[in-house]
């Protein structure tokens, strides 16, 4: 029996250190995936929300792992992992410093949902030009489209706006 | 709300999602062009992630202990619920991609429809499905667009698919007892009104792609009830094999 419990600050410390297994530079809490974290009243359980990001995304079950891993690590005994659909996961909870890191990674950051559909065209992550391509709607991952650049003619991963 | 049209309802539109996400998985590793293969897994995906949404909470709701894993594995195929349409089998591509532009039009709607849903979890559901279904829709559109305006060849391919396979669209919008007891409990869409969208949506995208909304009237259904065209015991027999040959068995 643990005799303090972790707050649920320092719980959201602990899993802003899971990386997605598919995209290691960005976090589970850069991506927004975890809802919330909250004890129950007696703080003999923990609640730790989750939602997808696209429904079928293979990482959800690996991430679910990760976070059982990390809070048992932390001796939390009694972890109840909730799935929660609504509201529907967005790339708008992806902040700017998240953005900026994925960008540095090669992958075009998604633009804000309340930009034009024609101004949503990423730009090279690579050289930074505007003039780029559709090449595939899909890429490796759900959240990836596949993108050619017009300038520096590199192909490259844009992170799809949702 | 009534649990039997409430489980009945949810499962229909798991089991359409199980077996469009199978047929298309079929095709992984075999696209006619890697960027398809990549996009038709996706789909894939997607409607497999929703076919377990739908199945789980299906399960909860007949509260007799199926779980996705046994709604999906272990019902024979006069025991699902799915519309003709996404059993039939993926033929050239021509077919696969009128196929999945018919029902993305027609699923889109629905989950939209469902979004308001008073029942919570169908609409969280909805909610999340929509945005992924959207997306769907868009790429399906534009690829009859391609097809149908393309080559004489892609054109003589896709008018054929429209013909073959529209006589399973009449199904979609026919309303039964469940239908009407989930409009009537405000837990559905009703089908009579979401049909002159479906048919606005084709007629503008076969105008542009010069194709033909097919003459012929003469709808085939079943699905909706257990009877099914011969092809969804094949399916069944491939998806189900593991679990039939080992029964339990898990990764």
């Amino acid at each position: 029996m643990v005799a303090t419990h972790p707050s649920a600050a320092e719980v959201w410390a602990w899993l802003g250190e899971i990386a997605d297994p598919e995209i290691p530079v960005l976090s589970i809490l850069d991506l927004g995936i975890v809802r919330q974290v909250a004890w129950n009243p007696n703080r003999d359980e923990l609640t730790i929300g989750i939602t997808p990001t696209y429904s079928g995304c293979p990482a959800m079950d690996v991430i679910a792992e990760e976070i059982r891993r990390c809070s048992k690590e932390h001796g939390i005994e009694n972890l109840r992992l909730l799935t929660q659909l609504s509201p529907a996961w967005t790339t708008d909870w992806m902040t700017d410093d998240a953005k900026a890191r994925l960008r540095e990674y090669g992958i075009a950051p998604p633009a804000s949902s309340l930009v034009q559909i024609e101004a949503a065209r990423p730009a090279c992550p690579r050289c930074g030009s505007a003039e780029t391509q559709v090449v595939s709607r899909y890429g490796s991952t759900p959240c990836q489209a596949l993108y050619r650049c017009l300038s520096c003619l590199e192909p490259f991963n844009a992170f799809k706006r949702h | 709300m009534a649990a039997g049209a409430l489980f009945e309802y949810v499962l229909r539109l798991g089991d359409n999602c199980l077996i469009l996400s199978q047929r298309l998985s079929e095709l992984c590793g075999h696209g006619p062009v890697l960027e398809e293969d990549i996009a038709i897994a996706n789909i894939a995906l997607d409607l497999l992630g929703h076919a377990r949404f739908w199945l789980s909470y299906a399960g909860e709701i007949e509260g007799e202990g199926r779980d996705e894993d046994k709604l999906a594995f272990l019902r024979d195929a006069g025991d699902f619920r799915n519309v003709l349409l996404v059993e039939q089998p993926n033929g050239d591509y021509a077919m696969t991609v009128a196929r999945q532009f018919f029902f993305d039009a027609w699923y889109f709607h629905i989950l939209r429809g469902l979004k308001n849903s008073v029942d919570a979890r169908v609409a969280s559901i909805a909610e999340k499905a929509f945005k992924e279904v959207t997306y769907h829709l868009e790429r399906s559109t534009d690829w009859m667009l391609r097809m149908g305006d393309g080559t004489e060849e892609s054109h003589r391919r896709m008018q054929a698919a429209v013909n073959d396979l529209w006589m399973y669209t009449g199904e979609l919008f026919e309303m039964d007892e469940v239908d009407r007891e989930m409009v009537e409990l405000g837990g559905g869409v009703d089908l009579a009104n979401l049909h002159p969208l479906w048919t606005e949506h084709i007629a503008r995208t076969f105008a542009e792609a010069t194709l033909e909304i097919p003459e012929s009237k003469w709808m085939q259904r079943g699905g909706k009830r257990g009877v099914h065209t011969e092809k969804l015991g094949y399916l069944l027999a491939e998806m189900q094999f593991l679990q039939r040959a080992y029964p339990g068995a898990q990764w």
